[in-house]
């Protein structure tokens, strides 16, 4: 495994590497596609692969028939403060887990992973009455706290993988100098390290802006919906018109994906040393 | 004294928001499996005992349900894994564009798993789907198959579009694992006269046991509770063939009927502790001996 590999070898690894990015990207490719077609090409036998005509349609009909503009900016608005918040409070947390040495911590940190096991939908009745009392139904600021509770247990173990990448004695001489914890934390300890932290948000805005289930129980105008909200509005409805479909497909996923491919590195890096030492 | 309430003072959020929002709705969702519990009949909410539970074993669905979940997570497990690790050793040497390579493979994972839902359930669909396209075009097929129809294939459907989403993870993870492998213990492997299969399964394999195990046990974890795809291709048709437990648990969710989800919720964690206990437990004592 460690000798140069040999040429017959390395033209069956290009082959089959090859072969499984066609196999991630054909999917993506397809919707895309798709979204550019005229009805009658959507429909049309045999299949085309490249749309003719191209056309935006699809792509006005969401923003004219359908309020598409005001979803993407309720779902930007909620998972950007989410995200952000949630890295916030995690960044403490993170911070103490890693650091200090108590006796409750153990239990606080199974405390956290054990989030990652239950069952959404057990606590989701509960949730919504919570939620009802608390007065936060179908308001953005409720789906806000609910996404920044999601958030919090996973992006504390990431960031505490990426404190354990950062000595101790950085800190520690910012405090021999006459600064508190907390600003040694933010202005030595953080700058070093934004990629982690970069990849956290990232992390939290990509779930914020994926998730369902809470949306769709929590937002029921029109006014407050979030993108997967209005995408499960779409789908209920008893036939689903794939152009449009397709078409707010892609203005989902783009900014996700940009955003992932920016930080994938360092996502990387979080989950892996995340999940060996949380 | 004064340490102990700055920790507090740095944990409090994260712990507030954690017990708010998931700890007291679990214990809720816990009393509320033994209460008949009905959005639509709030005044009317007695403790009944084991009656949600009663009701739920004597529903065929079920049973039915009950073993779609175990073909979801082994059929999307296994391959998962397979395919992941096979992706980890091809990515395992450097080579040009390995960043980018990665950051390609990597956006199934940008995508939501409803959404990934949907664009297989358009890629599947009898039709229009490219799915039977390319299937009719190298020969394998001569009609096109009506894959979401029929209860075995739409099960199946659901599964390949789950492996397609998931095989990243195993290669990242393994990925991670494999470069952990000190590189003397392969040249003494190869010094002892080993060849590839041999060092892979007598000596890499050993080494990222662990990890590998412990991906293998968050993945069935997460892969139970995971109904986003399912949800997306088919909503559990046809006639709730291809529902799983956490996607069928929708279908009382959106009724109100908090006491019946409540209670399939507890089964569900009930069945995940014993399968994560048991794991465990085998784990140790393979170690043990």
């Amino acid at each position: 495994m460690i000798d140069q590999l040999s040429p017959p070898v390395r033209v069956l690894r290009v082959a089959l590497l090859g072969l499984w990015l066609v196999i991630t990207l054909f999917p993506l490719y397809w919707i895309l596609v798709t979204s550019f077609k005229d009805p009658g090409d959507i429909a049309a036998f045999p299949l085309r692969y490249l749309p003719s005509p191209w056309t935006l349609t699809n792509y006005a009909s969401l923003f004219q028939n359908f309020a598409f503009g005001t979803y993407m900016a309720n779902s930007l608005l909620v998972s950007v403060v989410a995200a952000a918040v949630a890295t916030l409070i995690s960044l403490l947390s993170a911070y103490t887990l890693a650091r200090f040495e108590f006796r409750a911590k153990g239990a606080l940190l199974m405390a956290f992973l054990v989030t990652q096991m239950i069952p959404a939908f057990i606590a989701l009745g509960p949730l919504y009455v919570l939620m009802v009392d608390l007065q936060l139904v179908d308001r953005k600021g409720g789906l806000v706290l609910l996404y920044i509770a999601v958030c919090i247990p996973f992006c504390t173990i990431m960031l505490r993988g990426f404190f354990e990448n950062v000595p101790d004695a950085l800190e520690e001489a910012a405090m021999v100098d006459g600064c508190s914890r907390l600003s040694a934390l933010f202005r030595v300890i953080v700058p070093v390290m934004t990629p982690g932290i970069m990849a956290a948000f990232i992390f939290n805005f990509v779930n914020c802006w994926n998730e369902l289930f809470l949306s769709v129980t929590l937002m029921n105008s029109d006014s407050n919906k979030t993108i997967p909200t209005a995408l499960n509005g779409f789908i209920s409805s008893f036939n689903i018109e794939w152009g449009p479909m397709a078409a707010a497909a892609v203005l989902t996923i783009v900014p996700t994906m940009l955003m992932f491919a920016l930080a994938s590195r360092w996502i990387v890096e979080g989950l892996t040393s995340g999940a060996v030492k949380g | 004294m004064r340490r102990g309430l700055g920790l507090l003072a740095f944990l409090a959020p994260a712990l507030v928001f954690v017990v708010v929002f998931t700890y007291y709705p679990l214990l809720r969702g816990s009393q509320m499996a033994f209460q008949q519990w009905n959005l639509y009949d709030l005044r009317n909410t007695p403790f009944v005992g084991l009656d949600n539970f009663r009701t739920l074993l004597a529903n065929p669905t079920f049973w039915t349900v009950l073993r779609n979940s175990v073909v979801w997570v082994v059929g999307s497990i296994v391959p998962q894994l397979l395919i992941g690790f096979g992706l980890a050793l091809l990515l395992r040497k450097r080579f040009r564009f390995r960043g980018v390579y990665q950051a390609l493979v990597f956006f199934p994972w940008a995508v939501s798993g409803f959404l990934i839902g949907i664009l297989f359930r358009w890629m599947f669909n009898g039709e229009f789907g490219v799915v039977n396209d390319l299937l009719r075009k190298a020969g394998l097929i001569d009609t096109n198959v009506a894959w979401l129809a029929d209860p075995e294939l739409a099960m199946f459907s659901v599964v390949v579009a789950n492996v397609w989403y998931g095989v990243t993870f195993f290669a990242i993870m393994i990925l991670a694992a494999l470069q952990s492998v000190p590189d003397e213990l392969l040249e003494a492997g190869a010094l002892d006269g080993a060849g590839k299969a041999r060092t892979l399964f007598f000596i890499v394999i050993p080494f990222i046991r662990t990890t590998l195990l412990l991906t293998v046990l968050l993945r069935v974890i997460w892969v139970f509770n995971f109904p986003e795809i399912i949800y997306g291709m088919t909503g559990g048709g046809p006639a709730e063939q291809t529902h799983i437990v956490t996607s069928w648990m929708i279908n009382f969710t959106s009724q109100g009927d908090y006491g019946l989800a409540s209670a399939l919720g507890l089964i569900v964690l009930a069945v995940l502790v014993l399968f994560t206990t048991f794991y465990l437990l085998a784990l140790k004592e393979r170690d043990a001996r």
